[in-house]
């Protein structure tokens, strides 16, 4: 039962990860360089642009989701196995959903890239 | 990439990572948490390994943003993994957690990882995104532009 209740914590933490860097990463993407923003419009219009989009919210209600779920994870089992475990998977699902929400390009290099993380951070959950 | 787009990387690895053990190192203090009590995630904010360690991840957060408004997801995410093998050094030094021989090879391969994506472009044009979303590049590890004739 305790397994049960690691993995389906880690599987949420998934969902809820992926779905939140989706959403952030779609919110960043629109607002662009903060750096370049930061240099024409000041500090408070970068926090303007970014906490201002329902996007935002909605993407730090999914990170949320997945920390409590974390939260869980960790009084379950040891953090070298929950946090490369679900970061893991987060590595594959975040690699298909940028290409399908946010259409970047996910190359040969990227994949390769994703693939050999997952498999590292699945080892060192060994 | 400019060197203070790398500092912003490196500050996300060490934010997320210390962020992490320090939770885990709360999360020892206050034993085991059911589904049922759910609840309980909330009250352990007042421990104060969890705050601290939920103060560094919001720190991660706004590095992680900053990234994503110049780097691709599929950038940011590879680039930073390095968090992990910190994670994994870290366990064994101050929560006393085996980092064995798989751990290591999980270590390298991580570090391998990083080295594909870091040596790649950061950011995917608008131009780009836009032939992606039209379907005029096809999807998968090995997508070509497709001819416009």
């Amino acid at each position: 039962m305790r397994d049960f209740y690691t993995w389906a914590s880690i599987a949420v933490i998934v969902i809820g990860s992926t779905a939140g860097d989706v959403l952030i990463a779609l919110t960043m993407q629109r607002v662009g360089d903060v750096g370049e923003l930061r240099r024409h419009a000041g500090t408070l219009a970068v926090v303007r642009a970014v906490l201002g989009t329902t996007q935002f919210w909605m993407g730090i209600f999914f990170m949320a989701i997945g920390y409590f779920s974390l939260l869980v994870a960790l009084s379950w089992a040891d953090v070298s196995l929950v946090v490369p475990a679900s970061a893991s998977l987060t590595f594959v699902t975040n690699a298909v959903a940028a290409r399908v929400f946010l259409h970047e390009n996910v190359d040969r290099r990227r994949w390769f890239a994703a693939a050999f993380v997952a498999a590292g951070v699945a080892l060192l959950a060994q | 990439m400019t060197f203070r787009k790398y500092l912003v990387l490196g500050a996300i690895v060490l934010f997320g990572s210390f962020g992490d053990v320090l939770i885990s190192r709360g999360m020892k203090d206050l034993g085991t948490i059911s589904l049922a009590q759910w609840h309980h995630t909330v009250t352990a904010l007042m421990n104060p390994w969890v705050a601290l360690g939920t103060l560094l991840l919001i720190a991660f957060l706004a590095g992680y943003s900053t990234a994503l408004s110049w780097a691709d997801l599929t950038y940011v995410l590879p680039a930073t993994a390095l968090g992990y093998v910190l994670v994994a050094l870290l366990s064994q030094f101050l929560l006393d957690e085996r980092v064995t021989t798989t751990r290591w090879l999980g270590i390298l391969l991580v570090t391998a990882g990083v080295g594909f994506v870091a040596g790649g472009p950061s950011y995917t044009p608008q131009s780009q995104r836009q032939r992606i979303a039209q379907g005029r590049i096809a999807a998968g590890p090995w997508g070509k532009e497709k001819n416009d004739a």
